[in-house]
């Protein structure tokens, strides 16, 4: 019984540690969320899919940033060079503008782990 | 004389904003002032491109041809298949999210006396600085400039250069040459974000030569060849 006592404050304890952490790590997700859908769905898709409403338009089809298979896989360096310097920067399409005149440099790394939760994949470092 | 020296310096800085305020015509700021910027916004953000409901009208001086303004006042269509948000009217689907163009609010329409008086109060909104230097596109390839705007620069993934034909997030401009001034559509090209610290759409670079062709192709669509 006293061992229930005492295990209580603590599983309590934990609990309010686990809260406060997910809201610290949703606060981020959130706001990239939120520059996802201004920035990024357009091509991407609203379901981040790679169906996004530009691609009625375009001659490749954009990455699929739900796949984790294809997702898992990129180096985060190369995410990062892809969002920063565009497409062409990483021998991809560079109909994938650069977008370091809009997202800072912390920005786009709150964007890969953005990415990474949506992939529900670590992606490689 | 300390505290009055202070107060006239403080005035002083206030004057700019106020006087920029008070440039604002009237009738505008009651008919237009509630959807659209009219003044720069002193703090843009993020949130603001979601929630304002047209887009911004406090560089319209530096943007339109008084003559296309009063023709659409009177009997406005869709420049932005989208809206003012693209995103607020996409719907998710397959084989790509598509936009619910019949959710996307018409402009309110006047008769040719109010839109002569509103294109003329609108072409007094100037931006000192965004737009004033003369561009001339005069050598410049137009075929270069549609191949780039096609295939090389990536222009026609959000933008329309014929009625169904390019992407849908940006406004179409197939009706560029009688919408916007030249000198618009080389600056904002050159550098969106100098219009707007937040919109989608990203500073691209482009060489000098490449804006010239781009601005010559864009300003002649729609005229014979075309």
């Amino acid at each position: 019984m006293a061992r229930i006592k005492l295990a209580a404050p603590v599983l309590a304890a934990l609990l309010v540690a686990a809260t406060s952490s997910a809201a610290e790590e949703s606060a981020p997700s959130q706001t990239m969320s939120r520059v996802y859908d201004t920035y990024c769905a357009q091509c991407h898709g609203l379901e981040r899919n790679g169906k996004g409403v530009n691609t009625v338009a375009l001659s490749v089809q954009p990455r699929d940033h739900s796949d984790p298979k294809g997702m898992g896989s990129l180096p985060r360096e190369e995410m990062r060079s892809a969002i920063r310097d565009g497409g062409a920067s990483v021998n991809k399409s560079s109909l994938m503008p650069a977008w370091n005149s809009v997202l800072t440099d912390q920005q786009i790394d709150q964007m890969i782990d953005y990415l990474h939760s949506v992939c529900h994949c670590g992606g490689s470092n | 004389m300390q505290r009055v020296t202070i107060l006239l310096g403080a005035l002083a800085l206030l004057a700019p904003a106020a006087a920029a305020q008070a440039q604002t015509p009237p009738e505008l700021q009651s008919q237009c002032g509630s959807c659209h910027a009219l003044t720069k916004p002193e703090n843009p953000t993020l949130d603001r491109l979601w929630t304002r409901k047209g887009p911004d009208l406090w560089y319209a001086g530096n943007k339109f041809n008084r003559d296309w303004l009063v023709k659409w006042l009177q009997k406005p269509t869709p420049i932005r298949p989208g809206g003012v948000l693209w995103f607020n009217h996409a719907k998710p689907g397959d084989p790509r999210d598509t936009l619910d163009t019949a959710s996307v609010p018409v402009h309110p329409s006047v008769d040719a006396a109010a839109a002569a008086k509103f294109a003329d109060a609108l072409m007094s909104l100037k931006a000192p600085g965004l737009t004033d230097a003369p561009v001339s596109t005069e050598g410049a390839s137009i075929m270069m400039g549609k191949l780039a705007f096609s295939k090389l620069r990536g222009c026609s993934s959000c933008h329309q250069d014929k009625p169904g034909e390019g992407g849908l997030s940006g406004p179409e401009l197939y009706s560029a040459r009688e919408r916007l001034k030249p000198e618009y559509v080389y600056a904002y090209t050159k550098d969106p974000q100098k219009f707007d610290r937040y919109v989608w759409m990203p500073r691209t670079s482009l060489s000098e030569p490449d804006l010239q062709k781009l601005t010559a192709y864009i300003m002649s669509i729609g005229k014979g060849a075309n």
